[in-house]
């Protein structure tokens, strides 16, 4: 029997979803008069026209992919490594892992006012220690800076699951490739990354879901200034600084319909890794 | 002509000195089993010859030329993984040609090698599909085409059959000696499985605990073992061993006599005993004989059509002419 379990997802994804699309329909402006009453299509017409939806798309896309690149990258290269015996490897593991705890709220503040502050931040005092120009990361170097905040507390997620496949492959396959004459780098690329494939779709979806929502990192930071404005916390702007729930949740329904161009084009690209 | 050579060849793990050093010689085209019981070392000394293990001491000479720092990939042999090692994400032609392609052969060159192969091995209607959509057997197969199309001075195999099933087995086990009289490459062959070695091979190196044994063609090992772990390690079922008394008499620590050299009386003979488990085999029939004279029973074969009922009192009598003789040391005496 699967009933109870599709009426409790239904009931979990359509009450939520049923009420966005309700409001979304509606002119309803908390503290101006609240329901105003139905306007037909209108709050869509308008977030589309609104001069920052194109942006704020632009950056969504942006951050995902450039998080997505950094974390696939260097997560291979990170799990190649704790995959060699070294002295304290449980004690480098668990190190390794630790971002993955931290908040984002709070490893955003850690980043802001530690290390990217222009004044008293740690990269600032490298800077003037070779006698640069010390960078004002979060407003001249803003996405950068996103993107780095951003891949740091996921490089960890992507590590871990990397290096569960790279443990679970079997040597006597490398040694194979060793016999019939691979290089280390041609190992690795004939051997290795196959197996990896699947783990790195994984990866590549999962992360996919949640970057698409990024926003603790974004409030604490930038606030959405300096071009750092994402679907997410554009709808954020829409409904709780301009109390404009009907405009907020048609953005809603754009988010839900970008997801899902994002969704489907994933399953294309990486989802056959995922057969068999 | 000698083809592989080790001298003192030994390895240690840490403080675990796993082989001992050995002398080996291994002939041009021989088919040569390393045999011996779990962790005896016989896949560590494949490694070694691989060179997927560095030897801690001694030198491995390939064809006249010490490759003992030589990679694996350099030693021109070719080797079949107990787990068979198919890259799963290649279909079998691309499997079967990755040494090719690592050789950096020319694609009609790779294709014609691959073809062959699959020729001989029957794998031609397979070269398209994945690994994974292969029986056992036709892995199997697949991994040693991989090994052929290289063309190697010598073929290291290292428990190939011990994923299949019986019947399988069987089958394998004649084309794997099929195959070694066709191309007449020198063969290493690694097996717990005497059956295996008494079979397939042209000389077989019984090893325990990291020491050869003994070095001989299979009936040499059958009729004269050196020794006690020799004689009780190749034959099938067990040589009985036997101590006490009857060994004195016989000038002996131990005495060893194979199932088929003792002869079953109803009425007299040398050692007296009851019939245990019997087991028919069609052909042959097993008796299990306990005798008061003797701690453990007594394995007898007799001929098919001999049928004989728990508990019925016999009389065995050993053929003289088979009777082995050991020392305290467990030596052959002669």
């Amino acid at each position: 029997m699967m009933a109870p379990a599709v009426v409790l997802l239904l009931g979990w994804m359509l009450v939520p979803l049923t009420m966005t699309l309700f409001f979304s329909f509606k002119k309803y402006l908390p503290l101006r008069g609240g329901d105003l009453g139905w306007v037909g299509f209108e709050n869509y017409v308008r977030f589309v026209s609104s001069s920052s939806f194109w942006p704020a798309v632009g950056t969504t896309l942006l951050i995902v992919g450039g998080v997505l690149v950094i974390t696939v990258l260097l997560g291979i290269a990170l799990a190649l490594l704790l995959d060699q015996p070294i002295w304290g490897q449980g004690i480098v593991r668990i190190l390794v892992i630790a971002p993955f705890f931290v908040m984002p709220t709070v490893s955003g503040l850690v980043w802001k006012n530690m290390f990217m502050d222009p004044v008293n931040g740690f990269f600032a005092h490298i800077w003037r220690l070779f006698g640069a120009e010390p960078i004002q990361w979060l407003s001249h170097a803003s996405m950068p800076s996103l993107v780095m905040i951003i891949s740091w507390q996921w490089l960890p997620f992507a590590t871990l699951i990397l290096l569960t496949a790279i443990q679970s492959m079997d040597f006597e396959q490398l040694e194979a490739a060793e016999m019939d004459g691979a290089r280390p780098v041609g190992r690795f690329w004939f051997i290795t990354l196959p197996h990896l494939a699947r783990a790195i779709t994984v990866v590549i979806l999962i992360q996919t879901i949640f970057l698409l929502s990024i926003f603790a990192e974004i409030f604490v930071t930038t606030a959405g200034a300096f071009g750092t404005k994402t679907l997410t916390y554009l709808i954020f702007q829409r409904v709780l600084e301009s109390q404009n729930v009907g405009l907020g949740s048609a953005g809603g329904v754009y988010a839900i319909i970008l997801a899902n161009i994002v969704a489907v084009f994933l399953l294309r690209i990486v989802g056959k890794n995922l057969d068999a | 002509m000698k083809q592989i050579q080790l001298t003192q060849v030994s390895k240690r793990f840490g403080d675990v000195e796993v082989i001992p050093p050995l002398d080996l010689e291994i002939e041009d085209g021989e088919f040569v089993v390393f045999v011996g019981p779990s962790g005896c070392g016989k896949s560590t000394l494949l490694r070694l010859i691989a060179g997927l293990e560095d030897v801690t001491s001694g030198a491995v000479i390939i064809n006249g030329e010490d490759a003992t720092g030589i990679p694996p990939a350099r030693r021109s042999l070719a080797m079949v993984f107990q787990s068979y090692a198919l890259y799963p994400h290649m279909s079998v032609r691309k499997n079967i040609a990755f040494p090719l392609r690592m050789a950096g052969l020319d694609k009609a060159e790779q294709n014609r090698r691959v073809e062959d192969a699959a020729n001989v091995l029957n794998l031609t209607e397979y070269l398209d599909r994945r690994p994974g959509q292969l029986s056992g057997g036709q892995r199997q197969r697949v991994a040693i085409g991989r090994a052929i199309v290289r063309e190697p001075t010598a073929f290291l195999f290292d428990e190939p059959l011990s994923n299949l099933d019986a019947a399988l087995r069987v089958g394998m086990r004649l084309e794997i000696s099929e195959l070694h009289k066709r191309l007449a490459t020198t063969m290493i062959y690694v097996t717990h499985d005497q059956v295996e070695a008494m079979t397939m091979a042209d000389k077989i190196v019984v090893l325990q605990l990291g020491v050869i044994e003994q070095i001989g063609s299979p009936l040499e090992l059958y009729r004269n073992p050196q020794n006690i772990f020799v004689a009780g390690f190749i034959g099938s079922p067990r040589m009985n061993l036997l101590e006490g008394s009857e060994a004195a008499a016989h000038n002996a620590h131990t005495i060893g006599i194979r199932p088929e050299h003792i002869s079953i009386s109803t009425d007299k003979g040398d050692w007296e005993g009851v019939v245990g488990v019997t087991e028919h085999l069609g052909s042959d029939t097993f008796f299990h004989v306990s005798c008061p004279a003797f701690a453990n029973p007594l394995t007898v074969r007799a001929g098919g059509d001999v049928d004989l009922s728990y508990g019925t009192k016999i009389f065995l009598t050993p053929d003289k002419a088979h009777l082995h003789r050991f020392d305290d040391k467990g030596l052959r005496l002669t």
